[in-house]
């Protein structure tokens, strides 16, 4: 366990989460023909959105957001100090519900749809993280970040259909269209702004920020398949994130009916064909 | 030391008792007396904890086979006599059949001479039964006191039988111990149909067409595993006509050959016990009856019974193609349990859904049956158990609050009864989230499968089928916190011993988590050390992690503190019209109109019909499959 690791992480990420979704607002402006904010613009947001007074719907949504942030810093954490991949992913999934539970608590007909939706991402997205943590196992015989990063070979090469179904899920998590059911970074929600409907001022805040750790998680995780060499998988990670926004600018919402079964088509094709491959493979010829 | 046959007698002593007392003074006391004995007896066995191996007990009375059988004679007349009651013909045929096997096995046994000396026995796989069934068993006992008069208060048309009720759960308790107790296969299948039989009785308690109906069916479909077990001891004297393998440590012991064969009977009679599909149905209507049964059912005795066996039969299952056949079944019941559960709404229902699933994990882990398999299947009958018995008494006695035991109308319960809610959402999180209990099993299992043979389909079946239950869970947590402002505290009048059995119950599900390393090393290690030579157990540093977790779960209630100064409440956000705080706005043309929210259940995507077809032909298939198999391997 690398506890600097974590600890870098837990002071690093905001910045990393934030410079991340200012060039992602840049790159969609200039797509859209547009000048767009200042590179620092999520930082001003996020500033702006803590000097706020707090409005509250009820206040039991304090308890779920400060639990989605910490368990969210946590999850995040844990991957960045190198821990077993699937606690990591339970942790993930805890804070998550935390936010769900949230959405819930305010008894808001947005909210209350924003919630449902979110739980129909969470079990579109979740097989295939773990198919993912699996395929890394079956690759490198550990369930440990540190040594899944320690691999000396690229994984990618052995698990393209599992990156394939990450992708999918990638665009899920990072909430973009066509998958931003449940709550969305555009104003043009049909459902309001979801899950984070009524949530405002600081705590609202608290939920930027938590997406920002979140989505600096979800890059190391890309990060583990180019693992092997350090230029590469940040290069593979700007052309991921590019064609992420790019996918988010040119497709318009879907269906939840549509995100499920996309999402469990794509793991259980992609996936589970990649991992039988393997599987096969280590019978055959131990890797 | 409390000498085992104490566990088996002493419940139906209780319970004969019981039958006799009429003044609800007495049966209390009596309840309290006897359920505190045998929780405390049960936790008296942890002193004589063995080592490594099983010891025994040599009973020294050679009579009580005879007796035995002479039980179950008399329990055949009398389901007949029912059966001709109700006009239950198919169930008069399977109990005279079963009969008739039983009557060429004990004709069999008796003509042989042979030196073999019943035995009662103890391991720690038996000891944790014993410590469940003592445990959660009679917390359940205590629980149905307050229930039950609430419950006649609320039906009048029932008539009360509670004398007989009480008399059945003694007894059942009483044959659950019995059951994991006993060496000697004869005895093990005597106290399988006094289960069956109590059951039978407890589901049919309220003696409405429904309840007799869905009695009649678990009859059934428990008396089909019954003849496959009867079977299995035939087969067992035809290989062995000594009768030495027809103790459960001999036979596990020895040969596949020998072994395989009634491992695969017995482990049928699992599936029906443990209602995996195509036998779900009976779990499913067995809900029925009065909610203390359900917990019981559900929880430590009956089901627990079905996958007990087939965890002991574990390490003769392994490895083969049989195994892995009845694995599968566990598997796709597992998923496919999971998803019926999203598309209820009743509560009691969606727990059994949940409980299938989760026998079927058990079942799938344990007949595949690695080490580290096993090791997680035992983690899962423990958790399962106390998270399970919880949420249905909570249910209960919402039920008995609300009038309802709809997921629908319980919006608002954090408002409503805020403690029950509380220990309802904690029973809740045991069943789906880290660091719980059940999360743990289900995170083992999966990579132990990944190194398991044909592992790969069970990593898939755990992948997705755990994402499910996450949804149908979520949800349910999510209607319970509902902040609605305008309920109505109704959490008054709850009896105190049902206050004391949920509370018992709800730290129980915390503690075993941050307990379950101790239990594991003491106990689940030793077993599987003894039985595969090889153990396994979660690494320190995750251990720690979870610990942390654990410990971050139970301080963030206090953040509430930081925030007490927010005083600035506003009704939620409806569009930008004038709202009042029970979500009626002003619609178009002065019009009031009012909102209500309603969870989706996905009703074409996992309908209950539908998904039951599909999962009773697949298992129904591997069921045939592995019968063809094994019939090929005994003649």
């Amino acid at each position: 366990m690398h506890m600097g690791n974590a600890l870098l992480f837990i002071l690093l990420a905001p910045i990393v989460g934030g410079l991340v979704a200012g060039i992602d607002r840049k790159i969609t402006a200039r797509m859209q023909g547009r000048v767009g904010p200042p590179l620092l613009q999520p930082f001003y947001d996020v500033g702006k959105l803590f000097e706020k007074e707090q409005i509250l719907v009820t206040p039991s949504q304090n308890f779920y957001i400060t639990s989605y942030l910490v368990f969210i810093v946590v999850s995040g954490g844990l991957f960045f100090a190198g821990g077993d991949i699937l606690l990591v992913i339970f942790a993930f999934t805890l804070a998550h519900i935390f936010l769900v539970l949230g959405a819930y608590s305010s008894y808001s007909p947005y909210s209350f749809i924003g919630a449902e939706r979110e739980l129909i991402q969470i079990i579109a997205y979740e097989p295939m993280i773990i198919l993912s943590a699996v395929g890394m196992y079956m690759v490198t015989r550990s369930f440990y970040v540190a040594d899944i990063m320690a691999a000396e070979f690229p994984l990618i090469y052995y698990l393209p259909g599992i990156f394939i179904g990450f992708l999918m899920v990638l665009t899920i998590k990072l909430r973009k269209s066509p998958f931003d059911l449940s709550t969305s970074h555009h104003a043009h929600q049909e459902i309001v702004k979801g899950v984070t409907t009524e949530f405002s001022g600081p705590m609202f805040g608290l939920v930027e920020l938590a997406h920002w750790y979140e989505n600096v998680f979800l890059l190391g995780f890309i990060y583990l398949f180019f693992a092997w060499n350090p230029l590469i998988a940040i290069g593979a990670l700007a052309i991921v994130y590019f064609a992420e926004i790019v996918i988010d600018n040119t497709f318009s919402r879907v269906t939840w009916q549509l995100t499920l079964k996309s999402s469990w088509i794509i793991a259980g094709f992609m996936g589970l064909a990649n991992l039988g491959i393997l599987y096969y493979l280590s019978a055959v010829v131990p890797l | 030391m409390i000498p085992l046959p104490f566990l088996v007698v002493f419940p139906a002593l209780v319970a004969a008792l019981l039958l006799l007392v009429a003044n609800e003074t007495w049966r209390r006391l009596a309840v309290w007396a006897g359920a505190a004995i045998i929780g405390a007896a049960s936790l008296s066995l942890l002193f004589i904890t063995p080592q490594s191996g099983p010891l025994f007990y040599p009973v020294g009375y050679e009579a009580l086979t005879e007796v035995m059988f002479a039980v179950e004679m008399a329990i055949a007349v009398f389901l007949i006599y029912l059966g001709i009651k109700h006009r239950k013909y198919l169930a008069i045929f399977l109990i005279l059949f079963q009969a008739a096997l039983l009557v060429s096995f004990e004709t069999g046994r008796a003509s042989v001479v042979h030196g073999v000396v019943p035995n009662l026995f103890i391991d720690q796989l038996s000891l944790i039964m014993g410590l469940i069934i003592g445990i959660i068993g009679s917390l359940i006992c205590i629980y149905s006191l307050g229930y039950m008069s609430t419950y006649h208060e609320q039906h009048p048309t029932v008539p009360d039988r509670r004398r007989s009720f009480f008399f059945l759960v003694f007894v059942f308790l009483s044959a659950m111990f019995g059951l994991v107790f006993s060496d000697y296969l004869p005895w093990v299948f005597f106290f399988w149909e006094i289960t069956t039989l109590c059951s039978f009785l407890l589901i049919g308690y309220s003696k409405t067409d429904e309840s007799v109906n869905n009695a009649f069916l678990a009859l059934n479909m428990n008396i089909l595993g019954g003849i496959a077990f009867a079977g299995a001891l035939i087969y067992i004297m035809a290989v062995s006509p000594g009768g030495e393998m027809l103790q459960l440590h001999s036979l596990i012991q020895s040969s596949h050959a020998i072994a395989l064969v009634p491992a695969v009977l017995i482990g049928f009679a699992g599936i029906t016990k443990s209602a995996l599909m195509p036998f779900s149905g009976w779990l499913v209507g067995a809900m029925v009856a009065p909610t203390p049964v359900s917990a019981l059912l559900h929880s430590s005795t009956m089901v627990k019974a079905g996958v007990y066996v087939i965890v002991r039969f574990a390490p003769v299952l392994t490895g083969t193609m049989e195994g892995l056949i009845i694995g599968l079944v566990g598997g796709v019941t597992f998923l496919l349990a999971s998803a019926m559960a999203i598309s209820q709404s009743n509560a009691k229902k969606v727990l059994a859904y949940s409980t299938i699933a989760n026998l079927g994990l058990i079942v799938a882990c344990a007949g595949v049956g690695t080490y580290k398999l096993v090791w997680a299947a035992i983690l899962l009958i423990i958790f399962h158990a106390i998270a399970k018995s919880l949420l249905f008494l909570c249910v209960g006695t919402v039920e008995h609050r609300i009038g309802s035991r709809d997921i629908e109308d319980m919006t608002g319960l954090i408002v409503r009864m805020p403690r029950i809610s509380v220990m309802m959402f904690i029973g809740i999180a045991g069943m789906f989230l880290a660091p719980f209990g059940m999360l743990i099993s289900k995170w083992v299992a999966i990579e132990a499968f990944i190194e398991a043979q044909f592992g790969l389909a069970f990593v898939a079946i755990l992948a997705f089928g755990g994402s499910l239950t996450v949804l149908f869970w979520s949800k349910w947590m999510g209607k319970i916190v509902s902040v609605c402002p305008v309920a109505e505290k109704v959490e008054n009048g709850i009896p105190t011993e049902k206050w004391i059995v949920l509370s018992i119950l709800t730290a129980l599900t915390v503690l075993i988590c941050l307990a379950f390393p101790v239990i594991s090393a003491h106990l689940i290690e030793p077993f599987v050390l003894s039985v595969y030579g090889q153990t396994t157990r979660l690494s320190q540093d995750n251990l720690t992690i979870m610990a942390m977790m654990h410990f971050l779960l139970m301080i963030m209630p206090f953040s509430m503190l930081l925030y007490r100064n927010d005083k600035r409440i506003v009704p939620a956000y409806m569009g930008g019209r004038p709202t009042t705080p029970d979500l009626t706005f002003s619609g178009s043309m002065g019009m009031k109109q009012h909102v209500s929210l309603c969870n989706y259940y996905f009703e074409e995507v996992f309908g209950e019909q539908k998904l039951f077809m599909v999962g009773s032909a697949l298992c129904l298939g591997l069921i045939l499959l592995v019968g063809t198999l094994t019939a090929g391997v005994a003649l």
